[in-house]
């Protein structure tokens, strides 16, 4: 279940009047049980945004299914280049942008591409541009967040990047690899495993059992679900455990809509039967648009700010302090930055004085704790 | 006995190429079957024929170049219905990428109503899977081209054995990903320069994931794509040598390159065992020319053209690379062959350059 769900209904226990005790309860209630409601009022009129980037070789399937999460046509008008003109292509970055509407909740999408990742024949550093894409806007989020006008901060920063798995192999190729190491310190990668329908479910599960273990041999940090809180449900834990079983998802993408068992669902028509991209027998659609879209976006982003934009920072700001030194500015103006790092020897004096105070506040404590008995 | 005389000599009256040994007196050149005066046994030569070959044996040499993971020795196996590719015979069969291109070859003798015929399957590991592939594809020029020295040399040789033992490849499969875009710059570099010096074969592998008209439009872009890198693929156009031949070419080039599914699995389907694979919404059977086109690359490589595919390395690729050969030991003068030969066949060089 969704958690603003599990929320709203902790707001309607709260405001519901029920037994007397709980009234008395009422009148020691404070009311900021509804702060929750509130932001989310708040945040439903002013609107979300997400960056999200799909990386692969071309052929994969990146633009049907990025359609297909979205319900949406965003690649109308593409015209694929010929062998002769990709030879000669370079890896660039797309963007497009759309906005979505639901139940009035607005969304603005920002989809990046990266056509002609890991076509040519030589892929050396292939992924350099997209890694300098992501530090350009942490750059920018940078820059702005330090400057004087922070009212409306653009924020370009990619939050979630797919990187998509050929099924045609036996498991991580060399360039996945490296690219994965290149980017999961910079933005949370998600590892898809694309196409799965050519893949027996026998052979889905070998793959995918292949890729967990490769990726955890070569230390890469892919996206992990936050953990489930003890006290949730035991159905939402299950549910949770279910789905870190079965990453890599496994997805098909389609554009179409096929007539099967009498509905009209999305699919794949084949002589031999029809896939059902929202059949969850068939693939891992449905659970990556529900990771995607229904339960972790709002995280995805919260580790994109908390972590892979601190990472950055602080290595921005390790470097620009460490400049600073070796040009050893004696007089500099007011500084923007914040102070040098502090030599070993306040640093210990620091901790000396914490430990004092936490000293004198366990004593405190202590005859606190001894007037409350001398009371009773 | 004398229906039988008669049979026989309707057969007889289709033979019309003119006899050795008559050749003053005729003036057309051409002796009609009703000439003849009894059934002389010409046609016998046939069953001679026949019956020496099974003797001795076929020997076809196929390559199989792709990236990892394309189902290629699934394919080999599922083409010649044994276990022959190099995964099944390795003990211990690890699958790992492979940091260099290297060739391996395997060889078999697989027998069917009395014909033997040995196989040998060279496989390319490593082939297309780093992320830098420049240049991945000259181990492989090279390995065919060694095939080409060694029969050459004993071709040229004095002493030279009643059967050439022939390691020349036949046919080279290349395996395509099934992307459903356009050929990629590798799958180019490759068959442009392979394209030259051995027949080959571009299949599309893993077609279960492409429905029916993306297979089509795939196949087309591919076609397009190799006329405009003029490259020439199997069966080369140039090389049909009669009308009901370039019949039958035009009729397999309009399907290459063929969407392939290659299985080792059997499955039940309406009371028949079939070759197939089981997924959760169908079985493809890969027999079943309406799922997939392995059963048109099989008659092609086994069943209609595979006298075909060796004729045309013997006589086109193989005589191309022998006449480059021979020019160069021409100009590099007598005495600087590059040709080692065993002693006592400089004569022979000698007689050979100055063809």
């Amino acid at each position: 279940m969704d958690t603003m769900m599990l929320q709203e209904k902790l707001v309607e226990k709260l405001l519901c009047p029920r037994t007397r005790t709980t009234r008395q309860k009422d009148k020691q209630y404070v009311g900021f049980a509804t702060l929750p409601n509130q932001v989310h009022r708040k945040s439903v009129k002013k609107g979300f945004d997400f960056t999200l980037m799909v990386a692969g070789e071309s052929g994969l399937g990146k633009s049907t299914l990025v359609n297909s999460l979205f319900l949406t046509d965003l690649y109308k008008d593409r015209k694929l280049l010929n062998a002769e003109e990709r030879i000669n292509q370079t890896v660039e970055i797309t963007k497009h942008t759309v906005d979505i509407e639901e139940k009035g909740v607005k969304l603005k999408l920002t989809i990046v591409d990266t056509p002609g990742f890991g076509d040519a024949v030589n892929n050396n550093e292939c992924w350099k541009p997209i890694t300098d894409y992501i530090d350009q806007q942490f750059e920018q989020y940078f820059r702005d967040e330090s400057g004087l006008n922070r009212k409306n901060i653009l924020d370009n920063r990619v939050h979630c990047c797919l990187y998509f798995i050929p099924p045609f192999g036996h498991g991580l190729r060399p360039v996945d690899v490296e690219f994965m190491k290149a980017l999961h310190e910079k933005v949370n990668i998600v590892p898809l495993i694309s196409k799965a329908d050519c893949l027996t479910p026998n052979e889905v599960k070998k793959l995918k059992d292949r890729v967990r273990d490769e990726i955890e041999r070569f230390g890469i940090k892919v996206y992990q679900f936050p953990e489930c809180d003890s006290d949730e449900e035991e159905e939402f834990k299950q549910m949770d455990k279910e789905l870190k079983e079965c990453t890599p998802f496994a997805v098909i993408g389609s554009n179409t809509v096929v007539e099967a068992r009498g509905q009209r669902v999305r699919g794949r028509l084949y002589p031999w039967g029809i896939v059902e991209v929202e059949n969850q027998s068939h693939c891992d659609f449905v659970k990556l648009r529900n990771i995607l879209i229904r339960s972790h976006m709002h995280d995805l982003k919260d580790v994109t700010c908390d972590v892979h934009y601190e990472n950055y920072r602080a290595l921005c700001i390790q470097e620009m302090t460490s400049k600073l030194a070796q040009d050893n500015r004696t007089d500099s103006p007011l500084p923007i930055l914040p102070l040098p790092t502090p030599d070993v020897e306040t640093e210990r004096l620091i901790k000396m004085k914490d430990e004092e105070l936490k000293r004198m506040q366990e004593m405190l404590e202590k005859m606190q704790q001894q007037m409350h008995e001398k009371d009773q | 006995m004398e229906e039988e005389m008669e049979v026989m000599e309707e057969r007889v009256v289709e033979i019309e190429h003119p006899l050795p040994c008559l050749s003053e007196s005729d003036t057309q050149g051409i002796i009609k079957g009703r000439d003849l005066f009894g059934y002389v046994g010409i046609e016998a030569v046939l069953d001679q024929m026949r019956r020496k070959t099974m003797k001795a044996g076929f020997e076809f040499n196929i390559m199989v170049v792709g990236q990892s993971g394309l189902g290629k020795s699934t394919l080999v196996n599922t083409l010649f219905k044994s276990k022959v590719s190099r995964k099944s015979c390795t003990p211990n069969y690890e699958e790992k990428i492979s940091k260099t291109v290297h060739l391996q070859s395997v060889s078999h003798i697989i027998e069917e109503k009395g014909v033997k015929m040995k196989l040998t399957v060279i496989d390319t590991p490593g082939f297309g899977d780093q992320i830098n592939n420049e240049n991945c594809w000259e181990p492989i020029v090279k390995y065919v081209n060694e095939q080409y020295e060694k029969y050459l040399k004993e071709e040229l040789n004095v002493n030279r054995k009643r059967r050439i033992p022939d390691t020349r490849v036949h046919c080279c499969v290349y395996f395509l990903p099934a992307t459903g875009h356009w050929l990629r710059p590798i799958d180019v570099e490759f068959m442009r320069r392979l394209g030259k010096i051995v027949s080959i074969v571009p299949v599309i592998a893993k077609a279960d994931t492409l429905t029916l008209e993306e297979r089509l439009e795939f196949k087309q872009r591919i076609r397009q794509d190799l006329q405009a890198n003029g490259i020439r693929v199997y069966p080369q156009k140039e090389y049909d040598e009669d009308a009901e031949d370039r019949i039958l070419n035009d009729k397999i080039r309009e399907n290459i390159p063929f969407a392939v599914v290659g299985t080792d699995k059997e499955h039940q389907v309406n009371g028949n065992k079939v070759l197939g694979r089981k997924t959760k919404w169908g079985i493809i059977e890969v027999e079943n020319v309406a799922h997939c086109e392995f059963a048109l690359l099989r008659d092609l490589l086994i069943r209609s053209h595979l006298q075909d595919l060796k004729d045309v390395t013997h006589d086109i690729h193989y005589e191309t690379y022998r006449v480059k050969r021979l020019n160069e030991s021409n100009a590099n003068g007598l005495a600087l062959s590059p040709l080692t030969l065993e002693n006592g066949t400089l004569e022979k060089s000698d007689a050979e350059s100055h063809l």
